[in-house]
C-alpha cells in the first residue's frame, strides 16, 4: 500500500485537528473531498467509469462475456473482479509490488458486490445451467491518495450503471441444439439495475474520533479502520476491519452508525449525477484523461 | 456531512489582460530542434541529433554566450549552496542522517553540522553518536540550509543556526520546486497569524507562529501541546491556498501567498480546492499581484 511517512509532531497535529473537527485540509470529520465522475471513458468496454477523489484516480472497465453458470446457482450470472495497481500510482507497485494489495482489494470487492442482494444476478442468466453473462470488472488504480475502497465502489457503481449488455436470442432447431444469436443493433441492449449496488464507506479511527475519506497522511495516523458497505436504503451488506490496531465494541457501533448515515447519503448525488450525464448524451464534451 | 460529486470539466487557461505572455520566452518540448547551427555548445537538457541541437526536456531555452541549456519546468530539486530546504529524515547512519529533500539523491546531514542541545560548540563524542536517534529519528521533518554539493549532485545540509532544526507541529505542503521564488529570506511570519518556511526544494512548512523560543533546547524540543483552533484554521486555509496557487502555476512567495489568503476569505476553507472557486481566487490574486507590480 502506498504510504507516507509522518513525524510524531505531525501525528499529534492531525489527531488534535480531528478532535476539533477541523482536518488539515479544512474538512470536517464527515466530509468527502470533491469527486469527479465520468462514465463511458474506454470505448472497447461494455461499461466504464473514471473517478477521481482528491488525488486518488480510479478507472473501472466492465466487459461482458458469455460463460457457464456456477453449478450451485444455475440460474445466475456472476462477476469477476481484478484490481490492477499501476506503477504510475507509486513506484512500490512496480513489478509484482502491487499484487498483494490488488488481491486484497479484489477479495473485498467479491464480498461486497458479488451477491444477489447488491445486483440482480438472475438478469445475467441467458439459459439456466448452460449460459450466463459473466461481468469482468477490471479496476485500475492510476493514483493513490487514500480512501481507495470508497472511490472504487463508486467507480464500480458508475460503471455498472453505464454497462450495456447486448440482447441475445436463443433459437432451438429440431434436434434441440440451442443457438445463441447476438443482436446486431448496438442500441438493442440490456441495462443493469444498480439501485441496490452498495457504496463502501471507510472510517478511520484517529485518536477518539473517526473520519471518512482519510488522506494518506491521516491514514498513517490511524491504527485501525472499518469498512462498511451500505445500500441506498441504509442496509449494511458488509463490514470489515482493516489495519493492525483494535477497536472497542462501542466505537465499532458508533462507526457503523456514522457509516450507515454517510453511505446512505452517497447514493442520491451519485445517481443524480449519472442520470444528468446520461441526459446530456453526446452533447457533453468528454474529458477523459487529459483534464 | 458533505459530498460534492460532479462531472469533470476541461481546465481552461486563465489569461489576464496585460499579463506577460509566453512570447518573449523560447519554450521547447522534448525533440524540438533548438538550432541547427553547429557553432553552439551542448548544455543540460539538450542532445545532438543529426548535427542539430535538440531539447531532451520540456522547458525554457537559456543561452549563455555559446552554451545552450534547457531549464526544465517540472523537475526535481537541484540544490545550490545557501538554499533553504525542508526535508524528512529517512535513515540514521554512522555520524550522519539521510534526508529526503525532493532531489535526485537523498541529502546528507552530518552530525558535525548540527547544533547539539546546550548550544555550546563542543566536540562530538561517541555518546552523541549513540544518541543521534534521540535528536532526529526517521520520519522527522527538519529545515536546513545547503552547505555544499557533492560531485554526484547529492547535497550536504547544515542546521548551524537557531532558525534551522527540527520542525514541530504543522503542515507540510509539497509543490514543484520551480514554483518557489528565490528570495532573501524564506522564513516568514505572515500577518494572518501563521508562519511559513518556503523551502527552495518545493517543500513548504506551515506552522503556528511561535511565541518566545527556548534557546536551551537548541531546537530539538518540540511542543506537543494542542494548537489552538484559530491557528489551525489559518494554517488549513493557507495550505489550501498554496495548493490552489500551485495548481495554477503561480510563483510562491510571501506576497502571493498572503494575497491568495485574503482573496480566499470570502469562501469556506474546504471549498477552496473546488475547481471553480480555485479559479476565482487565483484570478483575483494574480490581478492584485499585477497591480502591485505595475
Amino acid at each position: 500500500m502506498a504510504t507516507v511517512q509522518v513525524s510524531e509532531a505531525e501525528k499529534v497535529y492531525v489527531m488534535h485537528g480531528v478532535r476539533d473537527d477541523l482536518r488539515v485540509d479544512g474538512r470536517g470529520c464527515e466530509d468527502y473531498r470533491h469527486m469527479e465522475i465520468e462514465t463511458d471513458v474506454v470505448s472497447n468496454t461494455d461499461g466504464s467509469a473514471k473517478v477521481s477523489l482528491g488525488h486518488t484516480d480510479i478507472l473501472v472497465g466492465i466487459k461482458a462475456e458469455i460463460g457457464k453458470p456456477r453449478p450451485m446457482v444455475p440460474d445466475e450470472g456472476y462477476l469477476e473482479f481484478f484490481v490492477d495497481c499501476s506503477a504510475n500510482a507509486t513506484p512500490e507497485f512496480e513489478g509484482r509490488g502491487g499484487e498483494e494489495l490488488g488481491v486484497e482489494l479484489s477479495n473485498t470487492l467479491y464480498k461486497v458486490f458479488n451477491n444477489r442482494h447488491s445486483l440482480d444476478l438472475r438478469s445475467l442468466c441467458i439459459c439456466p445451467g448452460e449460459h450466463c453473462w459473466v461481468l469482468y470488472v477490471d479496476v485500475l488504480l492510476l493514483q493513490c491518495d487514500g480512501n481507495l475502497f470508497d472511490a472504487m465502489s463508486i467507480a464500480i457503481k458508475a460503471a455498472l450503471f453505464n454497462t450495456r449488455i447486448p440482447k441475445v436470442h436463443i433459437s432451438e432447431d429440431e434436434e434441440g441444439v440451442k443457438e445463441i444469436e447476438l443482436s446486431d443493433d448496438p442500441y438493442d441492449c440490456m441495462r443493469l439495475n444498480v439501485e441496490n449496488v452498495p457504496c463502501i464507506v471507510t472510517l478511520c479511527k484517529i485518536a477518539h474520533r473517526h473520519v471518512v475519506d482519510a488522506t494518506l497522511q491521516e491514514k498513517a495516523c490511524s491504527v485501525a479502520s472499518l469498512l462498511i458497505s451500505v445500500t441506498h436504503k441504509g442496509m449494511v451488506t458488509c463490514v470489515r476491519k482493516l489495519g493492525r490496531g483494535s477497536l472497542d465494541p462501542d466505537s465499532i457501533f458508533e462507526m457503523t452508525e456514522t457509516g450507515k448515515r454517510v453511505g446512505k447519503a452517497l447514493h442520491a448525488p451519485l445517481m443524480e449525477l449519472l442520470q444528468k450525464e446520461e441526459s446530456l448524451g453526446k452533447k457533453r464534451q468528454k474529458v477523459g484523461f487529459l483534464a | 456531512m458533505a459530498v460534492d460529486m460532479r462531472l469533470p470539466t476541461v481546465r481552461k487557461q486563465i489569461s489576464l489582460s496585460g499579463s506577460q505572455s509566453t512570447d518573449g520566452k523560447h519554450l521547447v518540448v522534448p525533440g524540438d530542434v533548438i538550432t541547427s547551427d553547429t557553432g553552439f555548445m551542448r548544455g543540460h537538457g539538450t542532445y545532438m541529433d543529426d548535427e542539430k541541437l535538440t531539447a531532451s526536456v520540456a522547458g525554457e531555452v537559456e543561452r549563455v554566450n555559446k552554451l545552450i541549456c534547457v531549464r526544465p519546468l517540472k523537475t526535481r530539486f537541484n540544490g545550490e549552496v545557501g538554499d533553504v530546504v525542508v526535508g524528512r529524515i529517512t535513515e540514521v547512519q554512522q555520524k550522519r542522517w539521510k534526508v529526503e529533500t525532493n532531489s535526485r539523491l537523498d541529502s546528507v546531514l552530518l552530525l558535525s553540522s548540527v547544533n547539539l542541545p546546550g548550544g555550546e560548540l563542543r566536540r562530538r563524542s561517541a555518546e552523541d553518536e549513540l544518541a543521534m536517534r534521540d535528536y532526529l529519528q526517521e520520519g522527522d521533518l527538519i529545515s536546513a540550509e545547503v552547505q555544499s554539493v557533492f560531485s554526484d549532485g547529492a547535497l550536504s545540509l547544515h542546521t548551524r543556526s537557531l532558525k534551522y532544526g527540527k520542525l514541530g507541529q504543522g503542515v507540510l505542503v509539497q509543490v514543484s520546486p520551480s514554483l518557489v521564488k528565490r528570495q532573501k529570506t524564506h522564513f516568514h511570519n505572515l500577518p494572518c497569524g501563521a508562519s511559513i518556511i518556503l523551502g527552495n526544494n518545493g517543500y513548504i512548512w506551515l506552522y503556528p507562529t511561535p511565541g518566545q523560543q527556548d534557546e536551551e533546547a537548541g531546537g530539538y524540543y518540540t511542543s506537543l501541546e494542542p494548537v489552538p483552533l484559530p491557528d489551525r484554521e489559518v494554517i488549513s486555509r493557507l495550505r489550501n491556498c498554496l495548493l490552489a496557487l500551485a495548481a495554477h502555476k503561480v510563483l510562491l512567495y510571501d506576497t502571493s501567498v498572503l494575497y491568495c489568503y485574503e482573496s480566499s476569505l470570502s469562501h469556506q476553507m474546504k471549498d477552496i480546492l473546488k475547481p471553480e472557486i480555485m479559479d476565482e481566487i487565483v484570478m483575483e490574486t494574480r490581478q492584485r499581484l499585477l497591480e502591485q507590480e505595475g
